[in-house]
């Protein structure tokens, strides 16, 4: 494992080393674009001057990663992609489709795993995961993330029509999830109504019928297995 | 006039077919147009205010269109869509989706974080920044911001920051990869401008930028380290693998299991270096008489070849071994002193045992005390359903049967509570109260009679050791009591689970804790009784032997055969019955029984912690057999075990197990070795402190000869008189500490208070928002229904002249 980690390193500089300092404007276009303002980040990045520095994406800056760990998932998406593809700078810049990602073992067996890279994702059509999409979604999960941000998300995985709040109807869904999607293994009617009006009543409160983001953080402070069960290993 | 419509009509109609991220330029035109709304009725209100008032006691006559009375709280799912609508845009809703909200939320936030801070970098912010920045308070308008100028001012505020603080910060914001790293730039691009403008100024900034390089070099040095450390960290995959197929509470048992690893570590390094090592290096003239030889019957017993070896303390001299001084923990005044004053085994032998002993006991205060403020929160009680609900899945399962257990425990679960639930709501009649306290009280009688029972066993088996005394030819009889002590150790737990089915409880949890409680009530009596034996009886009876090695040697012995029974457990409790119940009745896997298996983990960590004066390698023992049962649980795991079908809180559970390691184990270990170190007499044969009336007095003769040393360390003897040989500090400190811990528990009592205050104020504000919202609509329906009644008039009017 460390080997196949030292190499991989070696070959991300021997790459910068050959190709020198590149825009980072690329790298930073693609979200841009995809939050419906094109081209404004771009605008305004500048190429790093003064001399060459291996973390030049700032990934171990901006993420809870550390640097083994990026290493490890930058070989994992290459993984994933075609041969001809995995080149570092390519690597970086290619979108993998949601099906690939999904295929990856960590996620298979996850009810949420489609959710997870939807809210993940940041190509227009949510549908297809960039390097550095993957690398938040691996942060977020990490073990060193803060409960604030993977509380975040997590309410973002659960809120299903992506209203900015937990509806009946999102916690219907969240509770289908978690129980298996089969008819035989759903609650009856009665008992999810039951138990989404119980939900309601401990956690809605400021009475309006939904959960918004402050109301589902407080809840989960309350969990401190929330932070535990909120990971994933790569 | 023409603005309630557009408003009306600017909401989407069903916020779903909104596209899965609205823009936030939406949003904010709705909240513009709300604005705006609520400025004009304010007006209109004013203007037509008496008609208002006297609708407003009643409620309304005209149910506007079929959905504008005002709600009660209890009934919320009845609101309007149109309120609901305009909720849906309330800010409060927005963090969960919008960029623009998020940006402007961590707005706030940095801006609170720099006042806190206030470091003099803030005076190099350019001057520009500062009245634009009072203008806009976010936190009063925050409709009134385009997201762009939010995002200006974000960074602005983060290059108040310094470098450290500005990453972490980014680090911890909800947003994608590229954003954060376009916003690092920016502020990082108009610090360096700034940093250059300020280098004209002086010599200053270029010692700052070499402190700054100095720092940076340190901690990505740090980082580096860290992240060595971490592609060290062993098990790693073998854990994953666990905590993929079995979830957490499973992984919690060998996380455990990690942990005391660690904590023997601790404990065996100074031992090893400062007696084990030491000793070695000097070893004592042999004694007289001709060594054993090596039977292989040692690795059960201890005894025979390995009596006089380092393994125990009769081995250990207590003279001072000619070595000059290593800076070691037997004071540092010793180099200073004439001719390089030697070592005093005694003296180490004393010191290094309790500081090491000390800082176990730090670690594991330490990490209780983090445990407890991980996993307990204020008024942390209520919510079990949302809990449930949201917490629940684990994430770290990969494999697809795992996660349809995992599917099953959460129904079952949900079910279990969803039945409670009810249950509570229809007390239980008297009479099956009656026989459910009826059944407790029997079964804990039964419990603690066998209790009882095997504490008794124990005490007549070892007096009848005592009056049959074993020859040295017949070592396997040493082995006798040990055995008897673990065939009940190993027998009773079962017989406590069968106990058990007998009694319904209400919760798992519960059920669990009995069953813990039940279990470490066996296991301590039992080692109380030991020890009694050990100190109370066998040191009288053992006169001209080492009792030391005697009690060192039965402490091995113990751990010894309580390995082997674990294995055996293993292997009959989990190996044949899952062939058992696989073959012949046809039922799944067993489960694998944390608790019991946690237990067994903190018995073996106390009887280490017993024998660690007596025996100093006992931790090195003990570390051996923690990897043994690492592997050997992990294998027995994965073929015969499944995820246990109760859902299992695993952090309160881990909190639990350090709290049961620190409490009864450790300090019942730490009150037994105070007592042997300062009341049981030492033997008078063997050992560091064969000519002492205590142990403890070693001492006491090294402090008595500082005092005759000179002045110059005089603050060691008056440290001594006054802090412990008088007790009144001991009290006074307690006395603190139970002050202090009574504040604190009043500390938080108010905070709870505060809580549920400010909850109820929550509740209050939710209400008067949707009455607020509903207020307004009527208002419209009413403007609207006279704006349709002018037309109409005009229109006849019209139709009238044209008539």
């Amino acid at each position: 494992m460390g080997g196949s980690g030292s190499r991989l390193s070696k070959e991300l500089l021997a790459e910068y080393q050959v190709r020198g300092t590149p825009v980072p404007g690329e790298f930073a276009r693609g979200p841009a674009l995809a939050s419906g303002v094109p081209g404004r980040a771009a605008g305004r990045v500048r190429p790093p001057g003064g001399p060459l520095n291996p973390s030049r994406f700032a990934f171990q800056e901006l993420t809870f990663l550390t640097k083994q760990e990026i290493l490890l998932a930058h070989k994992r998406f290459c993984e994933l992609l075609p041969q001809e593809h995995r080149s570092v700078e390519e690597s970086l810049q290619i979108r993998v489709s949601l099906e690939q990602i999904l295929s990856l073992p960590e996620l298979k067996a996850n009810p949420f795993k489609e959710r997870i890279c939807r809210v993940f994702s940041t190509s227009p059509a949510r549908d297809s995961l960039s390097f550095e999409d993957f690398l938040d979604l691996l942060s977020v999960f990490s073990d060193t993330a803060t409960p604030d941000i993977k509380s975040h998300y997590a309410f973002r995985i659960f809120d299903f029509d992506d209203d900015g709040t937990l509806n009946r109807e999102d916690l219907s869904q969240l509770v289908n999830c978690l129980t298996g999607q089969g008819e035989d293994t759903r609650l009856s009617a009665s008992e999810m109504k039951q138990l989404i009006d119980n939900i309601l009543e401990e956690s809605d409160i400021d009475r309006d019928g939904t959960i918004n983001l402050s109301e589902f953080q407080h809840v989960i402070s309350r969990s401190p297995d929330f932070a535990s069960s909120f990971k994933i290993v790569l | 006039m023409a603005q309630p419509l557009t408003f009306v009509l600017s909401v989407p109609e069903t916020p779903e077919d909104h596209g899965p991220e609205p823009s936030p330029y939406d949003e904010s035109e709705v909240h513009d147009s709300f604005y705006q709304l609520i400025q004009e009725q304010s007006q209109w209100v004013a203007e037509e205010g008496l008609e208002l008032q006297q609708r407003e006691p009643g409620p309304p006559e005209t149910p506007g269109s079929g959905h504008q009375t005002l709600l009660g709280p209890e009934d919320p799912l009845v609101h309007s869509t149109a309120t609901l609508r305009i909720l849906a845009s309330m800010p409060s809703r927005t963090i969960g989706r919008s960029r623009g909200a998020i940006i402007s939320q961590y707005y706030n936030r940095t801006v609170r974080l720099r006042r806190r801070v206030s470091r003099p970098e803030l005076r190099g912010v350019g001057r520009s920044a500062r009245p634009s920045l009072r203008l806009y308070d976010l936190e009063l308008d925050p409709v009134a911001l385009e997201e762009e100028e939010k995002r200006f001012l974000l960074v602005k505020e983060l290059q108040g920051l310094p470098v450290a603080q500005r990453d972490h910060v980014l680090r911890g914001m909800p947003l994608g990869l590229a954003e954060k790293r376009s916003l690092r730039e920016e502020s990082r691009t108009l610090t360096r401008k700034r940093r250059g403008r300020r280098g004209r100024r002086g010599l200053l900034p270029c010692c700052g930028r070499l402190r700054d390089a100095c720092v940076l070099a340190l901690h990505s040095l740090g980082l580096g380290l860290l992240s060595g450390l971490h592609a060290l960290m062993p098990w790693r995959y073998a854990l994953k693998r666990i905590g993929g197929q079995f979830g957490s509470s499973v992984l919690s048992y060998f996380l455990f299991l990690k942990t005391l690893l660690a904590f023997n570590a601790l404990l065996l390094l100074p031992l090893l270096a400062f007696l084990v090592g030491v000793q070695a290096a000097f070893p004592p003239p042999a004694s007289p008489g001709a060594v054993p030889a090596f039977t292989g019957l040692e690795l059960l017993t201890g005894a025979g070849r390995f009596t006089h070896t380092v393994m125990y303390y009769g081995y250990y001299s207590n003279t001072t071994l000619n070595q000059p001084c290593v800076p070691p923990l037997d004071g540092g005044q010793c180099s200073r002193e004439a001719d390089g004053l030697p070592y005093n085994m005694p003296l180490a032998y004393l010191f290094t045992v309790g500081v090491a002993f000390f800082i176990t006991c730090i670690t594991l205060v330490y990490s209780m005390s983090h445990s407890f403020g991980e996993s307990y929160r204020v008024g942390s009680t209520a919510g079990v359903h949302a809990v449930t609900v949201f917490c629940s899945w684990d994430h770290k399962v990969t494999q697809k049967r795992a996660s349809r257990v995992q599917h099953d425990n959460i129904r079952t679960h949900l079910k279990e509570l969803l039945a409670e639930w009810q249950l509570r709501q229809v007390p239980r009649s008297l009479c099956g109260r009656l026989r459910q306290v009826a059944v407790l009280g029997l079964v804990w009688l039964l419990c603690l009679g066998t209790a009882l029972g095997c504490t008794v066993a124990v005490y007549a088996f070892s007096e009848l050791m005592i009056k049959s005394p074993v020859s040295t030819e017949q070592e396997g009889a040493l082995l006798a009591l040990p055995t008897v002590v673990c065939v009940l150790n190993l027998g009773a737990p079962y017989l406590y689970r069968c106990l058990a089915a007998l009694e319904r409880h209400d919760s798992p949890v519960l059920e669990v804790y009995v069953a813990i409680c039940r279990n470490l009530i066996l296991k301590m009596v039992i080692l109380g009784i030991l020890c009694y034996h050990w100190l109370g009886r066998r040191v009288g009876v053992l006169k001209e032997q080492c009792w030391e090695n005697f009690v060192g040697q039965e402490l091995y012995r113990l751990m010894v055969l309580d390995f082997i029974f674990v294995l055996l457990d293993t292997l009959f409790g989990e190996l044949v019955w899952r062939l058992i119940s696989e073959k012949k009745l046809k039922r799944e896997k067993p489960e694998f029984d944390i608790a019991g298996n946690v237990l067994e983990l903190i018995y073996g960590q106390t009887l280490t912690w017993l024998g660690v004066l007596f025996s100093p390698l006992l931790p090195a023992i003990q570390i051996i057999k923690l990897l043994c049962l690492f592997y050997i649980k992990k294998t027995s795991l994965m073929a015969n075990c499944q995820a246990p079908r109760r859902p299992w809180l695993a952090s309160h559970m881990s909190t639990v197990f350090v709290s049961l390691l620190c409490f009864p184990s450790f300090l019942g270990a730490a009150v037994f070795l105070c007592y042997a170190v300062w009341q049981v007499r030492p033997s008078s044969t063997c050992g560091p402190f064969r000519t002492l009336d205590t142990m403890y007095e070693a001492g006491k003769v090294w402090v008595r000869r500082l005092e005759q040393a000179g002045p110059s360390v005089s603050w060691v003897p008056w440290i001594h008189r006054y802090l412990v040989e008088n007790t009144f500090p001991v009290y006074l400190v307690s006395a603190l500490l139970l002050a202090v811990i009574y504040l604190n528990i009043q500390v938080v009592k108010g905070q709870r208070r505060v809580m549920y205050l400010l909850k109820e104020q929550i509740s209050n504000e939710g209400e008067d928002k949707i009455f607020l919202i509903n207020k307004l609509h009527s208002v419209y329906e009413r403007k609207e229904r006279r704006a349709g009644r002018t037309q109409e008039a005009e229109q006849l009017a019209g139709d009238l002249d044209t008539w």
